[in-house]
């Protein structure tokens, strides 16, 4: 792929899409509470499973403990950590600033993203800061490595060489819309992202073809989202009340088809159908694998979907 | 125009506590086309004030008047003689008109009657949207005629968010997704274009209390300043 060029980080996660590799990652939400123990427990279940852990900001607006925090836990416990930045609870300042800390202590990969509004968690009257969004934060990462400056003008000393992420959504309307706002996000410097979970499949093969069409996939790796339905009642939950989110019906009978006490094996069953199929969909880098307080199951998951063992990198 | 909500009575109560004899202000531009502080709702005020200190055994004198426009010097002159025969001034215009007249009337404790809560439009009788927050930097012009910046829940520049949900906003079924809207008129009329480009950061210009002098004006201080020089 010519027109990658040169590393643009010191990540894994770039040397290993960068070398052609089928990429795996999971994720890990911070504890509520000043809790390292729970943070390396979770990431026990990850180690040597997947290629890099996103660690979420704030989730659903909820206070846990800070993303750049967990991350250093992750990165004395050998896993190499995706720093998730929603710009919900900074202004521009801290952003800068907390990219600068987060890079100054190992940390190779941020996701830009917008962050779920205030309302949605259990503070919901706190100001939402928004003083810029994730495109622009994305710019902001991209200004900072590329041009080694800060957005006045004047000169970094030393530049976050990140690998850039953000998020996209094939699901939420406007459809026709979605790749043209990945096409977006690429020009504004996304290296990688990270798709929404996916359970419609037929559209989300739609969305690849689409974005392969034009050329989105050989400027930036596509990781597509994967989210294990653990039983009905998350299945009718994420299809009624996550906004964005899309579950066709086929999903949810199929899960309650399975039987009393067999959905959960189901929903594993499904995601690992679904990892094998992106394995070969062109256009596809890799899979991201957001087992929500299921850490303990990735192990089984990447095993069973042939993802195992993760390449080593010299 | 500017849209206000009247406070509740308690809480307007809780300010006045100790005072007998207050001067309540109404404005006759837009709180009373909104139907929260203008001649009518002075009035409406005074008599319940009027009823709950009767009944705590602690009257309370209530003076009512409404100028025209209380974020003008040239209306508020009509209020000087007024304001000597009260202790305090309960205002029913905007937070501007508030200031305006606390600036005017040093010596006057002076009290809100109302919540100033947006800039926005009469959609029906007593039905008001916001619509502006008078950012300084509009950008009307790239979106259709629909402000990111005050319809989006969460004010982006590059739009829509993963979370809309069928046209509406992710923080409500009731409220339609700005974003939505945007991408909707702009196909409409030919325009994606618009917002094909990276909106870049914006520069914030309402961090600081604002001032506009109009081509061609000066501000009159300045003038008399250089006149005594
Ligand atoms: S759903 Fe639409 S209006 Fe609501 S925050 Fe997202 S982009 Fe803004």
């Amino acid at each position: 792929m010519a027109e990658r060029g040169e590393p643009k980080s010191g990540s894994r996660l770039e040397k290993i899409l960068r070398a052609g590799h089928f990429a795996f990652t999971g994720e890990l939400g911070p504890p509520r509470g000043a809790n390292a123990e729970a943070v390396k427990k979770k990431a026990a279940h990850l180690k040597g499973n997947v290629d890099s852990v996103n660690i979420t900001d704030n989730q659903t607006a909820v206070v846990r403990m800070a993303s750049w925090a967990a991350c250093i836990f992750l990165l004395q416990e050998g896993l190499e950590p995706n720093f998730q930045m929603v710009c919900r609870d900074r202004n521009r300042l801290a952003m800068q600033s907390d990219i600068l800390g987060a890079y100054a202590h190992g940390i190779r990969n941020i996701l830009c993203l917008s962050g779920d509004h205030p309302k949605f968690g259990d503070q919901p009257n706190a100001k939402g800061v928004f003083d810029i969004d994730s495109m622009q934060l994305i710019n902001l990462v991209k200004f900072m490595r590329d041009e080694k400056k800060f957005p006045s003008g004047t000169e970094l000393d030393e530049p976050p060489r990140m690998f850039i992420g953000a998020a996209s959504n094939p699901f939420a309307e406007p459809y026709e819309w979605r790749v043209q706002r990945l096409a977006k996000k690429i020009q504004a410097g996304a290296d990688f992202v990270q798709t929404q979970c996916i359970y419609n499949m037929d559209r989300f093969r739609e969305f690849m073809k689409k974005a392969v069409d034009m050329g989105l996939h050989e400027k930036c790796y596509i990781l597509a989202g994967v989210t294990p339905m653990k039983s009905v009642g998350m299945a009718q939950y994420m299809a009624k009340s996550v906004p964005g989110m899309d579950v066709p019906e086929s999903v949810i009978n199929r899960l309650r088809g399975a039987g009393k006490g067999k959905a959960s094996e189901e929903g594993i069953k499904f995601a690992i159908e679904q990892i094998q199929e992106f394995k070969e969909m062109e256009g596809v880098a890799g899979v991201h694998l957001m087992a929500i307080e299921w850490e303990h199951m990735v192990p089984e998951i990447a095993e069973r979907a042939g993802v195992l063992p993760r390449p080593e990198l010299s | 125009m500017i849209v206000a909500k009247r406070k509740p009575i308690e809480e307007i109560k809780k300010m006045l506590k100790g005072y007998k004899k207050v001067l309540n202000v109404g404005c006759g531009t837009c709180v009373a086309v909104c139907l929260a502080g203008g001649e009518k709702e002075v009035e409406v005020l005074n008599a319940q004030l009027d009823m709950a200190r009767r009944l705590e055994e602690d009257p309370i004198e209530m003076g009512a008047f409404t100028c025209e426009r209380q974020c003008d010097r040239e209306y508020l002159g009509t209020l000087d003689e007024k304001v000597k025969q009260y202790e305090a001034i309960l205002s029913m215009a905007c937070g501007a008109g508030v200031q305006f007249i606390a600036e005017r009337y040093p010596d006057k404790p002076v009290f809100p009657a109302v919540d100033t809560t947006f800039i926005g439009v009469n959609q029906g009788v007593g039905w008001y949207e916001e619509r502006c927050r008078s950012c300084s930097s509009c950008v009307l012009g790239l979106t259709g005629g629909i402000c990111p910046v005050t319809m989006c829940a969460k004010g982006l520049f590059n739009g829509p968010c993963g979370g809309t949900n069928k046209g509406m906003c992710e923080v409500s079924k009731d409220q339609p997704c700005a974003w939505h809207m945007i991408y909707e008129r702009l196909k409409q009329q030919g325009r994606l274009d618009c917002i094909k480009e990276l909106q870049p950061m914006t520069e914030w210009q309402n961090q600081v209390p604002r001032t506009v002098i109009q081509p061609g004006y000066r501000k009159p201080e300045k003038e008399t300043e250089q006149q005594k020089a």
